[in-house]
């Protein structure tokens, strides 16, 4: 089939990037962050709180680790659930034990059905992020307008009814987001997002919005249920990770250094299984151990960031 | 090519033992050379009939970031360990970087690499193409890293690996010397074409970090020992032979400068540059040297 003529026109060919969204800057000659107490490495610890009807919606699109069998799909439901009833506690012990504060991206829905694990999470110190209503609440631009400010504002009253927080912070589904999202997430009054991945420091959008980078690439999801590594090739990427940033941070011979971040993405039923969690629990004693390390929620290394911006 | 032939009659078989001998500079046995794919990715380019250029609707969020990546984060921390020790980058270029974030591609300059095309954007595919829109990406490719770098590039990595029949006429047409579009080989041989030459030189589908990790999902240090291995065999063969062998390292700064695996990666550069039998060059150089060697 032939192409269009104009198929070797480019309209958006300039200087800069080819959207509005944020301002193209290299990380590397920015002015250095500092991170409290001298700390070079912050490390964020981002669990993820996802409850998957066993209806599930391919509008827009089927999230990752939705159910895959023929309705009633028992085993992904109580597959998921596990991570909820079970893995998940394990994970607060373990933070608790090693003195961690992390950031929970919480679906409303699990707000809403388990006021006991949400009582937890918050009575820890931990962050609270909002994440959707459920894991049917995927967004794209093909999601209508109305029906994407209705799931968004949805989202943060049922997640603030039922947990008494208001988040600052907001995670999409599978990090998907329409053309529209990060403008009703200002409006919303959202300080930040961590959904677009091109980044190792938190940095700003043209809209006021933070963006503070959540590597999928350091996902537990990526390196054990897609990549299937074992948890201990998985610990020695985190530890991999850290060495290097923390060497990146004194400077090298191309960037003066400055502070350096660390995102680790958590799934309860993915890294809190008996045969799994003794890893996270051996790498939050090693971290929480580490000189240079600032093991911090999302919102505490925002706003670290916002006050030497 | 011979369009719509079973075999499209790009190079005549050749069996691997007893291969004519070819010495790279100095007695080395196994060039290598090392290329990064510097690309820009649209967010929002024209879908066209042959290839979805996102899975998502667009904006594609992480297909889009994760590749931007390269250009905020990665590059220099891929680059500075290439320099580190010693290896020079032959470029794979979406060529509309030199206009988007030409720091990028200077830096590149700075470092003595060379450039050749991997077609204006990535998100551009050359299928169905007609003559005279391929004409128009090659001559926009020529002018436009002419323009960036002061380099005529003389190589070609299609776009998103995307050809037409007539593509490597066209580049022999216009005095391109090589194509890295052919994994049939671990040698610098000719590619038949209409007229004129050109060579195919080894670029890597295997040892390429998108397959490394996207594809066969390795960690950092699984990706680096393959490099290692990889590079062992063929500079043994070559030792073995005298028939010198070529080793290409492509990369894609997202990827590889990762934190979790450019620490690995420096460890196989650091293994593979200290080995004697090492010729560290340039694409060009190394289709170059084969050349006069015919």
């Amino acid at each position: 089939m032939t192409l269009p003529e104009d198929y070797t026109t480019y309209p958006h060919r300039a200087e800069g990037y080819d959207h509005q969204f944020y301002e193209w800057s290299k990380m590397h000659t920015r002015a250095p962050a500092s991170w409290p107490d001298g700390k070079s490495v912050a490390v964020w610890f981002c669990v993820s709180l996802e409850w998957f009807p066993i209806t599930p919606e391919d509008k827009p699109f089927r999230a990752p680790g939705h159910m895959v069998t023929p309705y009633p799909d028992y085993r992904h439901y109580t597959v998921r659930d596990y991570g909820n009833r079970v893995g998940v506690w394990r994970m607060l012990d373990a933070f608790k034990s090693a003195g961690v504060k992390a950031s929970f991206a919480t679906n409303a829905a699990v707000a809403e059905r388990y006021p006991e694990l949400i009582e937890a999470v918050l009575a820890d110190g931990h962050e609270i992020i909002a994440h959707s209503t459920d894991m049917n609440g995927t967004i794209t631009s093909d999601l209508p307008e109305d029906e994407e400010r209705a799931l968004i504002a949805d989202s943060l009253s049922r997640l603030e009814a039922a947990s008494g927080v208001k988040p600052k912070g907001w995670h999409s589904i599978a990090r998907s987001q329409s053309w529209r999202t990060a403008d009703i997430l200002a409006e919303r009054g959202l300080a930040y997002t961590c959904d677009w991945v091109n980044d190792e420091l938190p940095y700003r959008f043209q809209n006021g919005l933070v963006n503070l980078p959540l590597n999928t690439e350091l996902s537990d999801r990526m390196i054990v249920a897609t990549q299937q590594h074992s948890t201990q090739g998985w610990a020695q990427m985190m530890r991999d990770s850290f060495d290097w940033l923390a060497a990146e941070a004194k400077g090298t011979d191309y960037t003066q250094g400055g502070g350096r971040m660390l995102p680790i993405q958590l799934t309860p039923y993915i890294m809190g299984l008996p045969y799994r969690i003794g890893a996270l629990e051996e790498l939050l004693e090693d971290f929480a151990k580490r000189e240079e390390a600032w093991i911090a929620p999302g919102a505490d290394i925002v706003a670290e960031w916002e006050t030497q911006q | 090519m011979r369009e719509n032939a079973p075999d499209p009659g790009l190079y005549d078989y050749q069996a691997y033992r007893d291969r004519p001998k070819l010495q790279w500079p100095g007695g080395k046995t196994c060039a290598v050379w090392v290329a990064p794919n510097l690309e820009y990715y649209e967010i929002n380019p024209p879908v066209g009939p042959h290839r979805k250029p996102w899975p998502k609707a667009h904006p594609d969020v992480v297909g889009y970031s994760y590749r931007d990546h390269s250009n905020r984060v990665s590059h220099w921390r891929m680059a500075d360990v290439m320099s580190r020790y010693g290896f020079p980058g032959s470029v794979s270029l979406s060529v509309a970087l030199c206009d988007h974030h030409p720091e990028v591609v200077a830096d590149g300059v700075k470092r003595g690499w060379e450039f050749f095309s991997h077609g204006i954007y990535n998100t551009r595919y050359s299928y169905g193409m007609d003559e005279a829109q391929e004409r128009h990406i090659i001559e926009d490719s020529i002018e436009t890293v002419e323009r960036a770098t002061g380099q005529r590039i003389r190589g070609w990595l299609a776009p998103a690996l995307t050809h037409t029949p007539r593509t490597l006429d066209l580049l022999a047409e216009y005095d391109f010397a090589y194509t890295c579009d052919l994994y049939h080989d671990d040698q610098v041989l000719d590619v038949k074409v209409a007229s004129g030459q050109l060579a195919s030189i080894p670029y890597s589908l295997e040892v390429n970090d998108h397959y490394g990790f996207n594809v066969y999902g390795m960690s950092g240090r699984e990706y680096a020992d393959c490099l290692i291995q990889q590079f062992d065999r063929l500079a043994q063969e070559g030792e073995r032979t005298g028939a010198g062998t070529v080793m290409c390292i492509p990369l894609h700064a997202y990827l590889i400068g990762q934190p979790h695996r450019i620490g690995p990666f420096e460890e196989a550069l650091r293994h593979i540059a200290a080995d004697p039998r090492c010729w560290k060059a340039r694409a060009g150089e190394i289709v170059d040297h084969w050349r006069a060697a015919q």
